[in-house]
């Protein structure tokens, strides 16, 4: 499955200053390792040692914040935009 | 002169220069200012502070700027008073308000974090500021950016009360009623930002924003007399608030303006919108973010940047929180007007629901000093109370009218 994702101000180091990558996988989880795989470190960044997405990262499909689905596990199909976005942000 | 060294990651200590950056690069963590506290220890004491003009700038050397500010010179320093009508109907001795429905100039404590927000920004070199907003920001940002000669635009939810959007309008932002609620909006900002050289005041300002909430920690402890109280009620959205005014708190104590406070702190939020409470009620370690569904719109944040960091000050206090329904936050609206002669909007509703509910959960004993934070101003959400306080008396223009209609003296 390819689909676009947005890539947040920090991490487009990695991605040579790309805000808009593509990437291929049928879970978010897969995701990430091809992520990972065209810009090594990325997955480094995005989760912890023990593998799990940082608590201040959030990851929406579509809009819609991937905790509300079915987290890394949530399925992704062709077309599909995925956004990478920093936790710190907003206050009314 | 400048007491900021710079910016460091509460995640993972990395640092960073005082530019406009909210999030480390690293590990994603929260970007908080670092400032020098043996230089401010030299130059602040509390009779400098006295001598000052009451707003928040009496803070200046504790507030995120290198120079002088550029707006919020009648801002802060809001009333604070024991409140005996409110205590005795709560049935505890020593309660207190901070009432911040009257902060100029637009009437909620977001004046506090955007004086602050745009003095940096302007410091920063940016022309344009921008926010997401469930109102109140929206309103502040408008008002002071007009004062202060940005160009703005401002994000809102669609659905906010009308004072709410009226109150942006008037001071001519370009204002972007988003089809969705706050979380959505502040996504949306969050992408945004990465495309436009805007100041976005609670993102990429954020670290500079957020630390003007300290300054209503600040005036709650210089006006009870230099010292903390034992319990004070916070309402909580992102949860910056909460933590903000417990680093005040701390702060005070570093430069010896304190003794060490043993203030309890407690999370206001309603039961439509409560995932801080519900982390502090399960002993969690994460903040499940809700989809937000409640009268009190300012507090509608289902995914707070904040709360972990808010959970952490309650837990390290000894606090709590309480989570209230919009039934009792309009009585709580009703109960502050009726004792007390403050409208406060729903936020201020929630907060006094939340501190009845505390005290009678006997989670706040009734004999010790407890502050109830109103951070909003009432008229700006009429719609919320509109049919829960009767209709006027209408009678025709004589006297026997008003007799028939009046039968007591
Ligand atoms: C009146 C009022 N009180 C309290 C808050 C909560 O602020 P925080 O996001 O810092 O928790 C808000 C946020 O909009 C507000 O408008
Ligand atoms: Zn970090």
């Amino acid at each position: 499955m390819a689909v676009t994702v947005r890539i947040p101000t920090p991490l487009q180091k990695l991605t040579g200053d790309k805000a808009e990558v593509n990437a291929s996988g049928k879970n978010v989880q897969e995701l990430l390792a091809d992520l990972d795989r065209q810009f090594p470190g990325f997955k480094d960044r995005l989760c912890d040692p023990d593998g799990k997405l940082r608590r201040f990262v959030n990851i929406y499909i579509n809009e819609e914040d991937i905790r509300f689905l079915k987290n890394e596990q949530t399925s992704v199909k062709d077309g599909d935009e995925i956004s990478i976005i920093p936790a710190i942000a907003g206050g009314c | 002169m400048t007491f900021i060294r710079g910016l460091r990651c509460r995640e993972c200590a990395r640092e960073y220069p005082a530019k406009a950056l909210y999030v480390c690069e690293y590990c994603f963590g929260s970007l908080e200012v670092d400032y020098d506290y043996a230089a401010i220890s030299r130059k602040l004491s509390r009779q400098l502070i006295e001598s000052r003009p009451p707003n928040i700038w009496r803070y200046k050397e504790l507030l995120p700027i290198d120079g002088e500010p550029s707006v919020g010179f009648h801002t802060g320093m809001t009333p604070f008073f024991k409140a005996h009508n409110l205590g005795r109907a709560l049935g505890v001795k020593e309660l207190y308000i901070k009432d911040d429905s009257v902060c100029h100039p637009t009437l909620s404590f977001k004046d506090r974090v955007v004086s602050v927000a745009l003095s940096r920004a302007k410091e920063l070199g940016f022309e344009t500021v921008a926010c997401a907003s469930t109102g109140n920001l929206a309103n502040s940002v408008s008002a002071l950016s007009a004062k202060a000669g940005f160009k703005r635009t401002i994000f809102i939810p669609a659905d906010l009360e009308a004072a709410k959007i009226i109150g942006s309008l008037v001071y001519a932002p370009r204002l972007m009623a988003v089809e969705g609620n706050y979380d959505e909006v502040n996504r949306l900002c969050a992408e945004i930002g990465t495309h436009y050289k805007w100041a976005f005041v609670n993102i990429n300002i954020r670290p500079y924003y957020a630390e003007g909430s300290k300054t209503y920690g600040f005036e709650v402890a210089e006006q009870m007399g230099w010292k903390a109280p034992q319990h004070i009620v916070v309402p909580a959205a992102s949860g910056s608030l909460l933590v903000k005014i417990w680093k005040g708190f701390k702060e005070f104590y570093k430069l010896g303006f304190l003794e060490e406070p043993t203030c309890r702190l407690y999370a206001a939020q309603a039961f439509g919108c409560h995932p801080i409470v519900t982390a502090i009620e399960e002993g969690s370690d994460i903040i499940k973010p809700v989809k937000p569904k409640t009268i009190a719109k300012s507090l509608a944040i289902g995914n707070p940047a904040d709360g972990y960091y808010a959970a952490d000050a309650i837990r390290e206090t000894g606090g709590w929180g309480a989570a209230v329904t919009d039934e009792e936050i309009v009585d709580g609206i009703k109960l502050l007007a009726q004792t007390e002669g403050i409208f406060t909007e729903t936020a201020g509703g929630v907060t006094v629901a939340a501190a009845k509910k505390l005290i009678e959960q006997k989670k706040i004993p009734r004999d010790e000093s407890i502050v109830v934070c109103v951070t909003g101003q009432g008229l700006k959400t009429q719609e919320a109370v509109q049919d829960h306080v009767g209709k006027p008396i209408r009678i025709k223009p004589n006297l026997s009218s008003f007799q028939e209609h009046v039968k007591d003296n």
